[in-house]
């Protein structure tokens, strides 16, 4: 099953990209995400390992995935390596001094058969619901961030006139 | 020794062992009458069905395809609810306590095991003890791949010391069939051995609660007085032949053929981990951890309880 959702954040693409590149960042915006840690000593980058879980109804459903597209300000992307299989992906691309920011889940069971075609469907509403506030929380914070680096600049250039 | 590890979830390397399931004790003294020799015979039957213990027989890929089923059983029908999975300790051996209900189908487990796969993955080694008239049962010898195995102390220490999470109920039959008005109750019946298991193998214990199990159908009696004039704890270790209103047959005696349960609400809580020598010296008093560990586990089910407006709708 595949989901996808999207949103334009009013904040060049580097902002964004600061938020999506930074585990640590992930519990803060991601919705329905339980577990966002660091494995291994690479916290960042291609081949960067974490282990995610995700609330889907009755059970929090992820496992260890590996980062395996890592180009600054345009594409995050990740492939499962235990767990459920899933390949996932941030889309970041700047439109007139904004960026269009995608979200992409794909996810399933190899081998599952006709119950996991059911199980996937009935999973999806929740997995949108979740890609869809994490979107929204993203621009929230990267916005609130963007206003804030202004405000500094602002004060920074006020301060140098005086 | 060598190990092996599992996505850093402990060896399998001392479970390449077959054991045999605990022999059951012999069949009462041949009486001669016409009803002992039936009895014998079908314990005869029963104990040549329990299969040899051999943890290798759990089969991850073929758990990580039946999560989509049940999840669907546990998200869409029992509405499963299971908190703190956090607490259970990342890798190493542990033995997780629980409460048992549901009569025969044990919702509880359906819903834990479920839990448990998806977030540790199915790499973790993790077994679940069970009666043996349950892996004896026609039909349910798929058990045997989610990592069920006959409840003995032999398969229990070697599931342990292969590093697995190993999921006991020490209540067994005599918990599971207790009546619905009991549901909110944790009866062990006394039974302590899950406590010298977890000394003898030094691993912390869990105690994991679940309330809604008990509201699947309408459980009346353990029935112990009935399975003692048959002799049933003699053959089969069973202590109780219970009584319940269930579906699809109206009145159930025994419940041998499992049932339809009712969608009842089941939430699952995992509690910190015990470490008894830390928390009760060198030498711990058993029934002192016993009580400590009963306790716990009640005061958690009274609080999980206390959350419930309506029996089955939760």
């Amino acid at each position: 099953m595949r989901v996808a959702e999207s949103i334009t954040i009013t904040a060049p693409p580097a902002l964004v990209w600061d938020a999506v590149a930074e585990p640590s960042r992930y519990l803060h915006f991601m919705s329905g995400v339980t577990r966002w840690s660091v494995e291994g000593t690479q916290d960042t980058g291609l081949g960067a390992r974490y282990r995610m879980l995700l609330r889907v109804g009755s059970a929090e459903v992820g496992g260890l995935i590996e980062v395996v597209e890592f180009t600054p300000e345009r594409d995050l992307a990740w492939n499962s390596v235990t767990g459920i299989d899933q390949r996932g992906r941030w889309r970041i691309r700047e439109r007139g001094g904004a960026s269009r920011v995608e979200l992409r889940l794909q996810y399933g069971v190899a081998g599952s058969g006709l119950w996991g075609w059911i199980a996937e469907g009935l999973a999806a509403r929740t997995v949108r619901g979740h890609l869809r506030r994490s979107l929204q929380q993203l621009k929230r914070q990267v916005e609130h961030e963007q206003l804030r680096v202004q405000a500094a600049a602002r004060r920074s250039a006020r301060t140098a006139a005086q | 020794m060598t190990t092996a590890t599992t996505n850093g979830h402990g060896s399998h390397q001392t479970a390449r062992e077959r054991l045999r399931a605990p022999a059951e004790d012999e069949a009462g003294e041949r009486s001669g009458s016409m009803l002992g020799s039936v009895l014998g015979a079908v314990k005869g039957l029963v104990t040549s069905r329990i299969p040899p213990a051999d943890l290798d027989e759990r089969d991850p890929d073929y758990i990580r395809e039946s999560l989509p089923r049940l999840w669907l059983l546990s998200s869409l029908y029992f509405r499963g609810d299971v908190r703190g999975l956090g607490n259970v300790p990342e890798d190493g051996g542990v033995l997780l306590v629980g409460n048992h209900s549901g009569g025969n189908l044990t919702p509880d487990t359906i819903v834990f095991t479920l839990a448990f796969s998806t977030y540790f993955g199915v790499e973790r080694a993790f077994h679940q003890l069970a009666h043996n008239l349950v892996l004896s049962f026609p039909g349910l010898s798929y058990l045997r791949k989610y990592g069920t195995v006959a409840a003995s102390p032999e398969n229990a220490r070697t599931a342990l010391e292969a590093g697995a999470a190993v999921l006991v109920y020490p209540g067994g039959d005599y918990e599971v069939h207790r009546p619905s008005w009991h549901r909110h109750r944790v009866d062990f019946g006394g039974r302590k051995g899950f406590i010298r298991l977890a000394l003898d193998q030094d691993v912390p214990i869990v105690p994991v609660v679940a309330v809604g199990g008990q509201e699947t159908a309408l459980f009346l009696s353990r029935g112990e007085s009935l399975a003692q004039v048959l002799g049933l704890d003699r053959l089969f270790r069973l202590k109780v032949l219970p009584v319940s209103l269930a579906l699809p047959w109206g009145l159930n005696v025994g419940d041998m053929l499992g049932h339809i349960p009712l969608p009842a609400k089941i939430t699952v809580e995992a509690l910190p981990p015990i470490h008894l020598r830390e928390e009760f010296g060198p030498d711990p008093d058993v029934d002192e951890v016993y009580d400590h560990v009963v306790r716990l586990m009640q005061d958690t089910l009274d609080a999980l309880a206390a959350e419930r407006w309506l029996p089955v709708l939760g």
